[in-house]
């Protein structure tokens, strides 16, 4: 008696439905692979603690003499706070031929310090002592002529990193490895003897 | 003994692989010199992944104590100076093997078909390579480690529209904090290394399937012995080269621990003297370079002015530099792959090559007020010399690949021999 088994029948193989088949797989895991990855790559944003620490800060600016910086922390970065004398600020204008933006019309400063002295009160300067080149501190030269800076040398800051020279209102000098001024943080008058960095005039905080 | 090898080789094909990789994989008989530092990138590969294991189980990679952390090592942990010193001696010497062994691939035309492949995932753990220095530089916390990370993650932020946020993201913060030094610390003892030893092994079955180049870049395995199927100018890589590569390991090993025992700051190269300084950072060094096999790419950077409120040229340049490299295979028109048989075009664009990278790494080390301003009655009196001497070179850099189609064309080549030479 021959066997009752039926030959597999060979049904050729949809090759359609087959590319249909992987397509749509690996869509569908493509675009859940790509989804898992989205929680790693958030992770890598400041955290709230980070976020916290880069709160607005107050100064008392009270304390701060005529030609007197003082050094403060702001999100980590150092920020001063400069009380020009009279001459300082006359030795500004001066400078404009030799200068790469003496107008400040790159959006290094908030709109209400974008003045020739690129501040609120005239004497009163705040910037970030971050070189607008590769993040390092410039160092305030603010005398007249020393040797190392030449005789035309009405004061400033000079990096000492890649020799970027900017003026006393952290406008940078025509051909230097700074593309930009220094930047000029958010801030406000609380009252005279109180600044807060970190928020604006405007309300913003940058 | 016999027996386990069989029971093993009928589960695991150990005998087959030690055969075909090892015994019976048949490497060219005219290597020379320029052939030790594979094997010898090898051998610092394995320093540092053990040294490095160690150095974890003291290092602390918090902003607070790692600093102090690496001067415990180096103080009170039983010999934890020489572990430390190995493995900062082994980052510089892992990039003078690696870039012999680049410039022997230059010299010998290695990245010529059929080596394409190989070529490029060489370049990859090239750069895996400068990422994983990079990183690991952070981690003692030293004033050079600080504002080095600051340069270079800063180089992220000159992209346009989306550089600033970039770098936060890399940073995890407003600067570089507690925050970056953990990640980074996290890339540096897992992430990269894995990522480099998927890549080196991947290096070593694209070698072992194409066969090794030769100092005279003929294809040896296609001229085969018939009665012993092997090639006839090749000889196995076991036992002639194993032996061969332990003298070389034997003479790097006596200069590298003279090195170690002697001179393991190479006067402020291997370790700059800002790095013994705890980063600090409102206050940057009077002079930031970054360690010596850096400095080429850094001299690039700083040469290349800011152009439309942007910095950013600077960093495309210096990104171009090292990724130009993948392109040679394609890039190279020349008949004849070795220097040997290269005529004087070749010669003289590789020379001129080398002497603007070996000068570029020389003037990255110092400011760019190193020789002073050209002064008056010059047409550029108020530029540094150092930086016009930097853009030259810049230029010589960047010609040597892209004339290299026409040059290599071009070049007068002499006839290459049927078999290898000496």
């Amino acid at each position: 008696m021959a066997l009752d088994v039926a030959a597999p029948a060979v049904t050729p193989v949809d090759r359609r439905k087959r590319r249909f088949l992987v397509t749509a797989t690996s869509v569908v895991g493509g675009v859940g692979a790509a989804a898992a990855m989205v929680p790693f790559v958030i992770s890598f944003w400041p955290s709230a603690r980070a976020k916290a620490a880069g709160a607005p800060i107050e100064v008392d600016i009270s304390k701060v003499e005529l030609g007197q910086k003082i050094d403060v922390e702001w999100r980590g970065k150092v920020c001063w706070v400069i009380n020009r004398t009279p001459p300082m600020l006359a030795s500004l204008p001066k400078l404009d031929d030799k200068l790469a933006d003496p107008n400040s019309n790159s959006p290094q400063q908030p709109a209400y310090c974008k003045n020739q002295h690129r501040s609120i009160k005239p004497a009163m300067f705040v910037a970030v002592g971050i070189c607008s080149h590769l993040g390092c501190s410039p160092t305030f030269r603010p005398e007249i002529a020393p040797a190392d800076l030449g005789g035309d040398w009405l004061g400033g800051f000079f990096c000492p990193c890649h020799q970027s020279k900017f003026d006393l209102a952290g406008r940078v000098y025509q051909g230097m490895p700074a593309p930009t001024n220094l930047v000029v943080p958010p801030h406000k008058y609380l009252s005279d003897a109180k600044i807060v960095i970190g928020i604006g005039e405007d309300g913003k905080d940058s | 003994m016999e027996k386990i090898l069989n029971w093993i080789d009928a589960r695991f094909p150990l005998t087959a692989l030690w055969k075909s990789q090892v015994s019976e994989y048949y490497a060219p008989k005219n290597f020379n010199f320029w052939y030790y530092f594979g094997s010898l990138a090898l051998l610092v590969l394995v320093i540092q992944i053990v040294t490095g294991i160690f150095l974890t189980m003291n290092y602390k990679p918090d902003a607070a104590k790692a600093f102090e952390s690496v001067e415990y090592i180096m103080r009170d942990v039983e010999w934890g100076w020489l572990i430390r010193y190995l493995h900062s001696t082994g980052a510089s010497m892992f990039f003078v093997v690696v870039y012999l062994h680049m410039f022997r691939g230059l010299m010998y035309g290695s990245y010529r078909k059929p080596r394409e492949l190989l070529w490029i995932l060489g370049c990859l753990i090239y750069l895996c390579l400068m990422a994983e220095a990079f990183f690991g530089y952070l981690l003692p916390w030293g004033q050079m480690s600080y504002w080095g990370a600051q340069v270079i993650v800063n180089l992220f932020a000159t992209i346009p529209v989306i550089g600033e946020g970039l770098a936060l993201w890399i940073r995890g913060d407003y600067t570089i904090s507690d925050i970056t030094l953990n990640r980074f610390f996290a890339f540096h003892v897992i992430a990269l290394p894995l990522v480099l030893l998927g890549l080196v092994v991947a290096h070593l079955i694209a070698l072992h399937e194409v066969g090794s180049n030769n100092p005279d870049g003929i294809e040896v395995k296609y001229n085969k012995d018939p009665r012993t199927g092997h090639p006839v100018d090749s000889i196995p890589f076991h036992p002639y080269y194993t032996v061969k590569d332990i003298v070389g390991v034997v003479v790097f090993l006596t200069i590298f621990s003279i090195i170690v025992f002697f001179l393991p700051e190479m006067g402020g190269y291997f370790i700059e003297a800002n790095n013994f300084i705890p980063a600090n950072p409102l206050q940057t060094p009077e002079h930031i370079a970054p360690v010596w096999y850096f400095t080429p790419y850094y001299a690039m950077l700083r040469a290349v002015p800011s152009f439309l409120d942007s910095q950013f040229w600077g960093v495309l340049v210096m990104g171009a530099a090292v990724l130009v490299f993948f392109a040679m295979p394609w890039l190279d028109r020349g008949k004849v792959k070795s220097i040997r048989y290269r005529g004087g075009l070749y010669k003289s664009w590789l020379a001129a090559f080398v002497i603007s990278f070996l000068i570029l790494g020389y003037l990255g080390v110092v400011p760019v007020t190193v020789w002073g301003q050209f002064g008056e009655g010059f047409p550029f009196h108020s530029a540094d010399k150092a930086t016009v001497l930097a853009r030259v070179l810049t230029a010589i850099y960047f010609l040597f690949f892209i004339l290299m189609p026409w040059y290599t064309a071009r070049d007068r080549t002499k006839p290459v021999p049927e078999r290898v030479t000496a």
